[in-house]
Formats: structure tokens, C-alpha cells, sequence
């Protein structure tokens, strides 16, 4: 019975958890209730990737209501996979929040927070999950209303001008897409993802067709933060709840490349989005100005925090560089380093928080000798600064090897070049950072920070730990998304 | 023992060191005993496999692999095998040599200059040992990554600023030019694993994309410090001596020219090179480093820089060796890790020592420092001796075989670019000796009594120990031959020429 009702699960939980958070009213109990959901919630994600692993996709009809008609979710490797990582991310970091939450958020609203942290769980996985276009701009609300809450709720002023730039940013790049996927069941008459793809070989010479790629990938591009419509992360990032910087970072941008993925490729098909369009140039294009432009931005932020979110914006470029390429190398390199990026970001924003946490600042100059006053705490972020830059040993290292060999098989050593020397600009920000933490003598604030609670350094050692882990075995990593890779090319199934 | 079982030990014994050193922060004797027995006890390990591998043994293990095709794979092989026992050899002189100087000059932070000196030499174990180019790769990142907060340890400005260009330099080579290389050879050969004869021979690149790729490997091992990616040595300088002499005149600087020979020989194979002639641009830049490194060494005034140029210069002839690739001339290339490996530790630990003893740092303070710091001084002479190449020393063998091999490939301006620079190592390292033995101390006049302040006996031990060894290994050389001779096959009409060879000494 259980088994049978999994993808209805995974959605459900968070939702029903969500509710009752909010009833419940208090801080602590509210994220018992976040505790025991998250965990629920990433054990049917993993019992859901171990049966796709093993059985091939599943489809799953809501309210037993037989597709086209009704709601269909479909859970393959790929979305599987995506789902995993949300829920992963989203169930490790909660021990951690707890602390971070009673210092940044006061007590009257943490239970709205967790409400808020569950909802975008919900959005998050429902967008992941369901095999219904329509369904998934639900979710994506969902997800987005419960974010702009959440950033909002950061203690900086500064919070509410973030939450009110995504809202606006947020709420285009929704009515894009709704609009092309208005233009599809025009001309199609369905919503159903797998559905559509079989009636849009007829239609897809027309040029209402191209309109609603257009519309769509930018309407995604806006909530995956592809340069040039990143503007709305730095702020979002850099002020929101140390929490929630960390679950957005991690997950909300990977999901809505899934569902970029999930367009291009299982509704489009490769042969159309980048055979007769010429998505190719303009993703490539965007991608490498991503990796360039928003890592040499980063190097020049004061606030920590900023900084790394101008990171996930030239990382964004990484994935979507991968996807670019179409190939079965260049996919599995993208995909791989959605996971990668997702557990690199949230060690370093974990950390980030901690450093929060002691020091009640972010700011580089405020931070000299801090390595040297906690040093396992800022050795995490060494090792997965390490990660960021991609260093062999730990998980960037994976991605960007497949990139670099992706382009080469390409026979565009021009791209391989852009790789390597991009992520030399994050050994600059990167080594900024290194540099002040543990070269500088301690300044008397920073010799004064209170000690770190155990809790959130293990947990954000955990992270760091996976990031090393994820260098090293990549049958979890690699593995599937090579999987997943190979399951996209084949195109419309 | 089981000689795979032999190669974790060798990586985790220093590994586990560098666990254990911080446990011991508060108990100085204590953490410098965890650091003396993990040398000890590496070395054990390391000479436990060269019996393995001089009786034909070739140890070879997956560990684990990352990717389908990317292993963490380990192999060791006789080049490997002399690498890893130099480094783990000059680890306990450097040892009783660091704790004497950082005692001496009261360091700061003793605790992790002690653990990452511990990662430094796991790190070079795992070059020594790596099977294939990405455990190579993946190690090489380790030392670069290690060793910056030894560049960066004095913590001002200064020290700052040299490591960022340090950390800067060998990163963008690595991942510039090095990483780039290793996934072209891993698209066109199919594979990364390091085997006899090379793995390019079939992959069907042509004699010009070879010349790109082998250049690419070769600047991107910015280790190696041939011209112009040798700014990071001089720069390296800042950090604190024991630092200098162990990771810029042996670890370090030999991971890289271990990197080109090992590429060189393992990867393109000598016959590829033979063939397609893909190494001579290389053979004239590193041929163009050894001269103008002397040259720019010449007007150095402070000790360290000098060394350090004398360094670049010196880790050129290893590399002109491995791109000359004549059986001969790899011969002379390994054995010149060695011989300058040895040598140039004692002319560092001289440095350290008057640094130590006398708060001296250039060369025009020097004047009479000789009979104020005799054994020092003696020390030196002997290292510089052996880097001019000179007998009895051990650097006379290098030079020897570099020679043959050079003329064995018809590279006969090699001898040319030896010989010269044979001439400006004794014009930039003798009127060193000569300053310190025949000039009197300032304020002294040529007849007056010297009080003698030779640096704390750790260093006097650790010192006196190099300068022996430099004496040692010139007599040892059949032992390093036939260890040697294993990596290439040496054909049978230039055996004779071998010291210590059939036709030769018997």
C-alpha cells in the first residue's frame, strides 16, 4: 500500500507537515514536526531511486484519474535523482537549524519558518515529481511564495527589499512560463509532459512551438538564475536566514534545471531544442559569460555571503554549460554537478552560518584570523572552498573533469580552456578568503567570538566530509547521472 | 609482506602523523617525537618495497575507481621507487633539522607546520607511487595545497604576498595546462594508466599535436620551474628554511621534474619521441633555463634567492635530460634528481644554520662566517662541489649520463649547455666558500681568534648527515644504476659506458 502511494508521498508529507507546523504554533515543536518530516520524506525519495533503479520508471496516477486527463507523476532515474538531493539536503541541515533559527529568527515566527521550509520542500519535490506541466507552475508557486517568505524573514532590513526584488523577478519568470505552456496545450490540447512530446512531432515545425520554447526557457532561465537573469540571487542569498540560504542554494536552482532538462530533452527532445533552434549558441554563450562574469564579481565582494551567491551564479553556468552540450558526457558532467554544486554550496553556507553564528558578521575584513580561532569549523571551509574550485579529491573535481572531456570530444579545446581557466578565478576568491581567516593575526573581536555549538559544526562537517566522499566514489554521483544522461538523450519515450 | 599492503602503509604513516601531531599541540617533545617516528617508520616502509621492487617486483593495485576509466590506482616502478626514497630519506634529516631551527628561531605556530609538512610528504609518496595520471594529478594537488601554508607561515605582508604568488603560479599551471593535457590524453589514448613504452603510441595524434601536448605537460608541471613558471620558486624563498630545503630543493620542486620524466617515459613512451622528434622544443627551453637561471643566480646577493635560482636551474637539466629521451639521458635524468636532491638540502641547511646561528641572509655579510661556523661551512663546500659535479661527489654521475645520452641522441649542444653551466655554478657557489674561509669577519683584522657559533646540534647532525651522504652515493652508484637501468631498457652496445657496468670496474 505504502509502496504503491510513494510518489503521492513524498509530496504529501511535507505538505500535511507544513499544516501542522503551523498549528502547532511554537519554535521547537514546530521543528520536531520539520525533523520528522524531513527524515520521512528523504526515506520514500531513496525508496523511490532504489525502485526506478530497479524497476524502470513509475507512473502514478493522482485520485485515479487515468492520464491525459489527470494528474500523472512519473519518477525516472532523473528525477528520482533530483529528489534524493532535495531531500537529503533538506533533512541534514535541520539538527543544524535549530540553533541557527533561535539566534536569527525570533521566537514568534519560527514556527512560520519551518511552515515556510516545508512548503518549499513540497513545491519543491511536487515540481520534481509530476509528469503535468500545469502542475508543475502550481508547485513552482508553491516553492517561490514559500521562498520569498522565508528571505523575508532574514534579520537584516535588508531581508525585505530581497524578498520583494525575487517576488517581482520570481513572479515573470512564472507568467513566462505558465504562457508557454499556455501556447503548448494550444496547440497540443494537453498538459501531460509525455503526452505532449509525442504530439508536438506533429506541430513542432510551426512557429508557435518555437514561441513556447522561447517562453519557457526563459521563464526557467529566471528561476535557475542563468546569466543575465541572476540579479535577483546575490540579495536573496546574502540576506535571508543563514537556513535558508543554505536549502535555497542547495536545491531550489538544481530543481528548476531539472525541470529545464526535463523540457529540453524529454518534451522537445534534443533534436529539436538544439537541432532546429539555436539553443546551443545562446546556452553556451550565457554559460560561459556566467562563468566568467559572476566569479570575477565574486572576487570582489566583502560579504561572505554574497560572494558565494555570486559563486552559485558562475556555477549555474557549469550546469547549463553541460547541457549545452547535449552529448552523453556533457549531460552527465551537468547533471553530476547539480549534486556536486548542491552539497559543495551548502557545506560552505553551512559554514558561513556558524561563522554567523560566533561572530555575527560575514564580512571578510571582520574575519582576519578567524581559521585560527576556529580552526575545524573554518577548516571545512577550506576543503570545500577546495570543492568550489575543484581540486581532484573532492566532488567539483568530477564535474568538471566530465566538461573538460565532454569539450574535448568535441573537438572545442577553446571550451575546455574557458573550464579551466574559469575555475581559476575561483582560486582567487577563494584564496582571498583563505588567506585573511589564517594568515592574518586575530583581530581582539575575533579572538573574542563565542565558541560554535557542536551541532552545527558536525553538521556542517557532514557536508564538507560528502564533498570529499563525492571525489572519491561516484557511483552514487556520476553513476546515476550518467544514467540519467543517457535517459534524456534517447528523447521522448 | 604483502608490497600493496606496503604502499597504503607508505601514504597513511604520515598521513596518520599529521592526525596525530595537532593531539600533541601542548606537549612540544612529544609532537616532535610523533613526527621523528612517522619519518622513521615511512622509511622502513619505503625501504621494505625498493627490496621488492630491486628483486623485479613491480607492485600495482586499484584502490578504488572514481570514474569508469579514472582509477585511484597505484604502481611502483623503479623511478617512483627512487623518488619515494628520497623523499622519505632526507624527511628525517629535514626533521631534526626543523626542530632544531624552529626551536632556535622561536616560531610561531610550530603545530601546523608540523602537519602540513607530514601532508607534504604524503603527498609526495602518492606522486612517487601513482599509477596513473590522475592519482598523479590528485597528489599533486595535495602538495601544491599543503605546502602554501608553509610559504605562507611568517604571516606578514611579505609572506602573504609571495604565497599568493606561489599558490597562484602552480595552480594555473596545473589547471591551465596540466589538466587540460591529462583529459586530451585520456580522450585520444582511451586510457591515463602509466605503462612501459607510453600509452600515446597508437592514439594517432600527429608529431605537431604531440610537440603541443608533451609543452602543455611540461609547463603545465609547474613544479618543474622551467622558464618562465619558475617565478613561484624564488618566491617560495619567504617561507621558513627547513621549508626550503626539504619542499624547494627536494618534494616539491622534484615532484615536478619526477612528473616530466615520468610522463615522458611512462606516457609518450621513448620511442614516440624518438620518432617524432615531439620533445626538442622542450630540450631547448629547459636547455635556455639551465643557463639563464645560472646567469640570473650570479647577481643574486641573498643566499636563499641565489640557491633558489641555482634550483630552477638545476631542475632544468632533469628535464632537458627526460626531453632529450635517450635511455642514457633518462638514466642521467633520474639520477640527477637524486644527486641534486642531496646536494642541494646540505647547501640549504648551511643557509638555515647561518641564518640560525649568525642572523646572516646575504651573501656580502658572509666574510669570514667560515671560521666562525666551520662545519657549516665544510658542509657547504662539499654540496657545492657536488652540484658543480665534481668527484667524489655523487653530482658528477648525473652530469655523466645526461652527457652520453645527449650525444647518444645526437643532441650534442646539450654537453655544450652542461659545460657552461658547469663554469657558472663555480662562479656562483665558490666565492661563497672562499668568502667565508679566506676573508676575515668584519671588524676583525686576518690573524685575529674567531669564537666559533655553530648552529644547535639538531642541524649540525641533520647537515653533517647530507654532506655524508653526497660522499656515500658517489660510491653507491652500481646499487642506483641497477635500479635505474630497469626503467629503460639500456641497449646492449652502450652498456659499457655505464660506471659500474659489465665492461667497467671489474
Amino acid at each position: 500500500m505504502i509502496g504503491e502511494n510513494l510518489p503521492a508521498l513524498q509530496v504529501i508529507l511535507p505538505l500535511f507537515g507544513a499544516i501542522i507546523a503551523a498549528l502547532v504554533r511554537r519554535g521547537d515543536i514546530a521543528w520536531l514536526v520539520t525533523l520528522v518530516t524531513g527524515v520521512a520524506t528523504l526515506m520514500v525519495a531513496f525508496a523511490l531511486l532504489v525502485k526506478v533503479l530497479a524497476g524502470g520508471p513509475i507512473s502514478y496516477e493522482i485520485g485515479d484519474w487515468v492520464p491525459p486527463i489527470g494528474i500523472e507523476y512519473r519518477v525516472d532515474v532523473i528525477n528520482a535523482y533530483v529528489l534524493v538531493l532535495v531531500s537529503v539536503i533538506a533533512a541534514v541541515i535541520l539538527p543544524y537549524a535549530r540553533t541557527s533559527i533561535a539566534l536569527e529568527i525570533r521566537e514568534e515566527r519560527r514556527a512560520w519558518f519551518y511552515t515556510m521550509y516545508l512548503l518549499c520542500l513540497c513545491g519543491l519535490t511536487g515540481i520534481t515529481i509530476t509528469g503535468d506541466a500545469f502542475n508543475a507552475f502550481v508547485f513552482l508557486e508553491v516553492s517561490s511564495l514559500s521562498t520569498y517568505t522565508m528571505i523575508a524573514l532574514g534579520r537584516d532590513r535588508r531581508a525585505l527589499i530581497a524578498a520583494y526584488q525575487y517576488l517581482i523577478m520570481g513572479t515573470i519568470g512564472a507568467t513566462f512560463y505558465v504562457i508557454g505552456v499556455g501556447l503548448l496545450l494550444v496547440m497540443t490540447g494537453t498538459l501531460n509532459l509525455v503526452d505532449l512530446s509525442t504530439r508536438l512531432v506533429e506541430v513542432e515545425s510551426t512557429r508557435t512551438v518555437s514561441a513556447a520554447l522561447a517562453f519557457i526557457v526563459v521563464g526557467i532561465s529566471l528561476k535557475l538564475a542563468l546569466f543575465p537573469l541572476h540579479v535577483w540571487l546575490p540579495n536573496a542569498y546574502a540576506y535571508a536566514p543563514s537556513v535558508a540560504t543554505v536549502f535555497l542554494a542547495a536545491t531550489a536552482t538544481k530543481v528548476a534545471v531539472y525541470l529545464l532538462l526535463r523540457f529540453l530533452f524529454s518534451v522537445f527532445g534534443a533534436h529539436f531544442a538544439f537541432g532546429q533552434l539555436v539553443l546551443t549558441p545562446m546556452l553556451l554563450l550565457l554559460s560561459v559569460a556566467a562563468m566568467f562574469g559572476a566569479s570575477i564579481v565574486a572576487a570582489f565582494q566583502n560579504n561572505l555571503k554574497r560572494m558565494l551567491a555570486y559563486s552559485s551564479v558562475a556555477q549555474i553556468g557549469y550546469v547549463t554549460l553541460g547541457i549545452a552540450l547535449a552529448t552523453a558526457t556533457g549531460l552527465t558532467g551537468g547533471i553530476v554537478h547539480l549534486f556536486n554544486h548542491a552539497i559543495t554550496k551548502a557545506a560552505l553556507f553551512l559554514v558561513l552560518g556558524i561563522v554567523f553564528y560566533c561572530a555575527a558578521t560575514v564580512r571578510v575584513e571582520d574575519l582576519a584570523g578567524l581559521g585560527r580561532r576556529l580552526p575545524v569549523t573554518m577548516a571545512g571551509f577550506v576543503v570545500a572552498g577546495l570543492s568550489l574550485i575543484g581540486v581532484p579529491g573532492t566532488a567539483g573535481f568530477i564535474s568538471k573533469w566530465y566538461l573538460v572531456a565532454a569539450a574535448l570530444e568535441k573537438g572545442w579545446w577553446w571550451l575546455a580552456v574557458l573550464v579551466v581557466a574559469s575555475s581559476l578565478i575561483a582560486v582567487i576568491y577563494v584564496g582571498r578568503v583563505v588567506e585573511v581567516l589564517w594568515f592574518r593575526a586575530p583581530t581582539e573581536t575575533v579572538a573574542a567570538v563565542r565558541d560554535p555549538p557542536t551541532v552545527m559544526v558536525a553538521t556542517a562537517w557532514l557536508m564538507v566530509a560528502a564533498t570529499v566522499y563525492f571525489g572519491i566514489d561516484t557511483n552514487l554521483t556520476a553513476g546515476v547521472a550518467s544514467l540519467a544522461a543517457d535517459s534524456l538523450l534517447q528523447g521522448p519515450q | 609482506m604483502n608490497a600493496g599492503l606496503l604502499v597504503i602503509l607508505a601514504l597513511a604513516i604520515p598521513t596518520a602523523g599529521a592526525a596525530l601531531i595537532p593531539l600533541a599541540h601542548r606537549f612540544p617533545n612529544l609532537r616532535e617525537t610523533i613526527t621523528l617516528v612517522t619519518a622513521v617508520a615511512l622509511l622502513f616502509v619505503v625501504m621494505a618495497l625498493l627490496g621488492d621492487v630491486l628483486g623485479g617486483g613491480h607492485p600495482a593495485f586499484v584502490l578504488t575507481t572514481v570514474v569508469p576509466g579514472l582509477d585511484l590506482a597505484f604502481a611502483v616502478e623503479p623511478l617512483g621507487m627512487l623518488f619515494g626514497v628520497i623523499a622519505s630519506t632526507l624527511w628525517i634529516a629535514n626533521s631534526v633539522y626543523s626542530i632544531g631551527y624552529m626551536r632556535g628561531n622561536n616560531e610561531p605556530r610550530q603545530t601546523p607546520f608540523y602537519v602540513c609538512f607530514a601532508i607534504a610528504i604524503a603527498s609526495t609518496i602518492g606522486v612517487a607511487f601513482a599509477g596513473n595520471l590522475f592519482t598523479l594529478f590528485l597528489f599533486y594537488e595535495i602538495l601544491t595545497i599543503s605546502t602554501y601554508p608553509l610559504v605562507a607561515h611568517k604571516g606578514n605582508e611579505e609572506a602573504r604576498v609571495k604565497a599568493r604568488v606561489y599558490i597562484l603560479l602552480l595552480m594555473a599551471t596545473s589547471m591551465l595546462l596540466l589538466l587540460p593535457a591529462i583529459v586530451w590524453t585520456w580522450v585520444a589514448a582511451g586510457t591515463i594508466d602509466f605503462a612501459a613504452g607510453g600509452i600515446l603510441a597508437g592514439a594517432g595524434l600527429s608529431a605537431g599535436l604531440l610537440t603541443v601536448l608533451y609543452t602543455l605537460y611540461v609547463f603545465g608541471i609547474g613544479k618543474a620551474a622551467v622558464m618562465p613558471v619558475h617565478f613561484w620558486l624564488p618566491a617560495a624563498m619567504v617561507a621558513p628554511t627547513p621549508v626550503s630545503a626539504l619542499l624547494h630543493a627536494v618534494a616539491v620542486v622534484k615532484a615536478g621534474v619526477f612528473c616530466v620524466v615520468k610522463v615522458t617515459v611512462y606516457v609518450f613512451g621513448l620511442d614516440l619521441l624518438a620518432e617524432t622528434d615531439a620533445s626538442d622544443l622542450i630540450a631547448y627551453a629547459a636547455g635556455g633555463t639551465v643557463i639563464l637561471a645560472s646567469l640570473i643566480a650570479l647577481n643574486q646577493d641573498n643566499l636563499k634567492r641565489r640557491l633558489a635560482y641555482s634550483t630552477v636551474s638545476q631542475l632544468s637539466y632533469v628535464v632537458m635530460a627526460a626531453a632529450i629521451a635517450t635511455p642514457l639521458a633518462i638514466i642521467g635524468a633520474a639520477f640527477h634528481i637524486l644527486a641534486h636532491a642531496v646536494s642541494k638540502i646540505t647547501l640549504f641547511f648551511a643557509a638555515g644554520s647561518i641564518y640560525t646561528a649568525a642572523r646572516l641572509t646575504e651573501v656580502s655579510q658572509l666574510d669570514g662566517i667560515g671560521r666562525r661556523m666551520p662545519l657549516t661551512m665544510t658542509a657547504f663546500l662539499i654540496g657545492a662541489l657536488s652540484i658543480i659535479g665534481l668527484p667524489p661527489l655523487v653530482g658528477v654521475w648525473s652530469k655523466w649520463w645526461i652527457g652520453i645520452g645527449a650525444v647518444d641522441g645526437d643532441q650534442t649542444w646539450a654537453v655544450a649547455v652542461l659545460m657552461i653551466s658547469s663554469v657558472l655554478n663555480v662562479a656562483y657557489l665558490l666565492p661563497i666558500v672562499s668568502r667565508g674561509f679566506f676573508l676575515p669577519p668584519p671588524g676583525t683584522a686576518a690573524g685575529d681568534k674567531v669564537r666559533r657559533t655553530e648552529a644547535p646540534l639538531p642541524m649540525a647532525l641533520a647537515i653533517g648527515a647530507t654532506a655524508t651522504l653526497c660522499l656515500v652515493l658517489f660510491l653507491g652508484a652500481n646499487t642506483i644504476q641497477t635500479l635505474l637501468a630497469m626503467i629503460v631498457a639500456v641497449p646492449a652496445e652502450l652498456a659499457g659506458n655505464l660506471p659500474g657496468g659489465d665492461s667497467h670496474g671489474r
